[in-house]
């Protein structure tokens, strides 16, 4: 079983049980984290952003540059920054630590 | 407290309503009635990836269908309400058994706007709002077949991309001079248009639809000047119309839709509504609206959710919306009118470019194709109703963040 640990919005910190082969913004919406996704997932929004750990940030891959100009647009943008629909949850990150970044 | 909430509409303001009222810790009953067969689901990939076939029906769902019992959300698919009765807080449901209500929310969207035509019953006509249109349409979708599209808005112009790219003959019939008049500039209609027809698609504009030929199948669409166009599959595209009929025979103010005020709630101090269905004040944009997109659907059910347990947020953002067509990303912010200046910022030939539009000296709404850029820049200036140089915003070297 592979989990993801999530800090939420309020600095709550909760595990849940991650479903492989989704992104990682369905896995928090299918468990009620408060992030919008307005977008459905097509990196148009910027509002599934989360903060991958710093330890984690290598193992989650590169972000395009379409990802990238969204992000940067956002004031709370830090180096950990990511959309969450653009992260496939795979079992390589198993133990995931993430933060739920502020709604801008 | 054992409250129930009846949400009447399972459809994205629905869905976002029932996942904030658990978020927020609310542990009383909730009855969700939908009178489709799925569960609540995102609707623009109907027009885009689910059409295509890129994706599955299971990637459109807000949440996997076992959410709903786990989270004792009782979710009522195929059920459709006959009447609401506020005065003792009850509907009436067509298979004749009644549900009440502590609070209710009416989130019932819209529906599509028929044209009525002769030979509409033939069959391979389709309007599209649901995901039975879309698997419906996509069974005729073939390389070669000839597709006729009427309505050239988001719709149409969405279909007719899936359906280029698929091989098929597309024919896109206009009723007004332009595609997508409703929402850009002529210039963005005229970008629109020439990617369109690069792409092999045919656009008719100024052309009205006045009858559908077949023999069982559809085979021919009519037009006004008494062309014929052949037709294997016709998709119809124009327009919603907001289904607060219910709600109006119950009483409450209806006017352009349910009408809501800040904080979604109705003229019944018992009663909300969210999305495509209501009629809303937004103080950033100083007057009344009803608007047709999932941000609305999205923020406006979080603010009704909030409401009705008892916390109150004004609900006031600026509208933004959406529509992938072939590669290109179109993104709008705000609302723009025929008569604002229309300012190009970059070049269109290079397909990464934005429109934007000014009124009165103030920046109202930009239109940004493949340019998120500008699409996240212009965001806090339209919002803040922020006055702008033309000059500045045609200048693609100034970032509209330093604006």
């Amino acid at each position: 079983m592979a989990k993801i640990i999530i800090t939420n919005r309020d600095g709550e910190k909760s595990e849940i049980k991650g479903e492989i082969g989704i992104s990682l913004m369905e896995n928090l919406r299918d468990n009620d984290y408060e992030l919008e996704a307005i977008c459905g997932g097509q990196c148009s929004c910027a509002t599934c952003h989360v903060y991958i750990s710093d330890n984690w940030i290598a193992r989650t891959g590169e972000r395009s540059d379409e990802e990238n100009e969204l992000l940067e647009e956002l004031e709370c943008m830090k180096e950990g920054s990511r959309l969450s629909c653009q992260v496939p949850f795979t079992a390589e990150l198993d133990g995931l630590e993430i933060t739920v970044a502020e709604d801008e | 407290m054992d409250q129930t909430f009846v949400i009447v509409g399972a459809g994205h303001a629905g869905g976002q309503a029932a996942s904030t009222l658990r978020m927020k810790g609310f542990e009383g009953k909730i009855i969700m009635l939908g009178d489709e067969a799925y569960v609540p689901y995102e609707r623009p990939p109907l027009s885009k990836g689910l059409l295509s076939g890129d994706i599955d029906i299971e990637r459109v769902y807000l949440r996997k269908p076992d959410w709903y019992a786990k989270k004792n959300v009782d979710l009522r698919v195929n059920t459709l309400v006959d009447t609401i009765d506020k005065d003792n807080k009850s509907l009436a449901l067509a298979d004749g058994s009644t549900v009440t209500y502590d609070k209710l929310l009416i989130a019932t969207g819209t529906r599509v706007r028929k044209l009525n035509l002769p030979g509409e019953e033939l069959e391979g006509i389709f309007y599209l709002r649901a995901i039975a249109d879309t698997l419906a349409i996509q069974k005729r979708l073939k390389p070669d077949a000839k597709v006729v599209i009427v309505g050239g808005g988001y719709i149409g112009l969405e279909v007719a991309a899936v359906s280029a790219k698929m091989g098929c003959d597309v024919t896109v019939l206009e009723g007004l001079d332009r595609v997508m008049n409703r929402v850009v500039a002529a210039e963005v209609s005229a970008f629109y248009h020439d990617v369109h027809t690069s792409a092999g698609v045919k656009i008719m504009t100024g052309v009205g639809v006045t009858a559908y030929e077949g023999d069982g199948d559809v085979t021919h669409v009519v037009t006004a000047d008494g062309a014929r166009y052949e037709a294997d599959l016709v998709v119809v595209g124009v327009g919603v119309i907001p289904n607060c009929e219910i709600a109006e025979a119950a009483g409450l103010t209806v006017d352009n839709g349910l009408v809501v005020d800040k904080f979604a709630q109705t003229s019944d101090p018992d009663i909300y509504a969210a999305g495509d269905v209501t009629n809303h004040p937004n103080a950033l944009l100083g007057r009344r609206l009803r608007l047709e997109s999932v941000q609305n659907a999205v923020d406006q059910a979080k603010t009704a959710a909030n409401a009705m347990l008892g916390t109150l947020g004004e609900y006031a953002e600026i509208p933004w919306f959406w529509s992938d067509q072939y590669d290109l990303k179109l993104q709008i912010v705000g609302l723009s009118e025929p008569d604002d200046d229309v300012v190009i910022r970059g070049d269109p030939a290079s397909r990464k470019f934005s429109v934007g539009y000014v009124r009165d000296g103030q920046f109202v709404a930009i239109n940004t194709i493949n340019n998120v850029k500008d699409f996240m820049g212009s965001k806090k200036l339209i919002a803040a109703g922020r006055k702008i140089d033309p000059a500045l915003l045609a200048d693609v070297d100034t970032p509209l963040k330093e604006m």
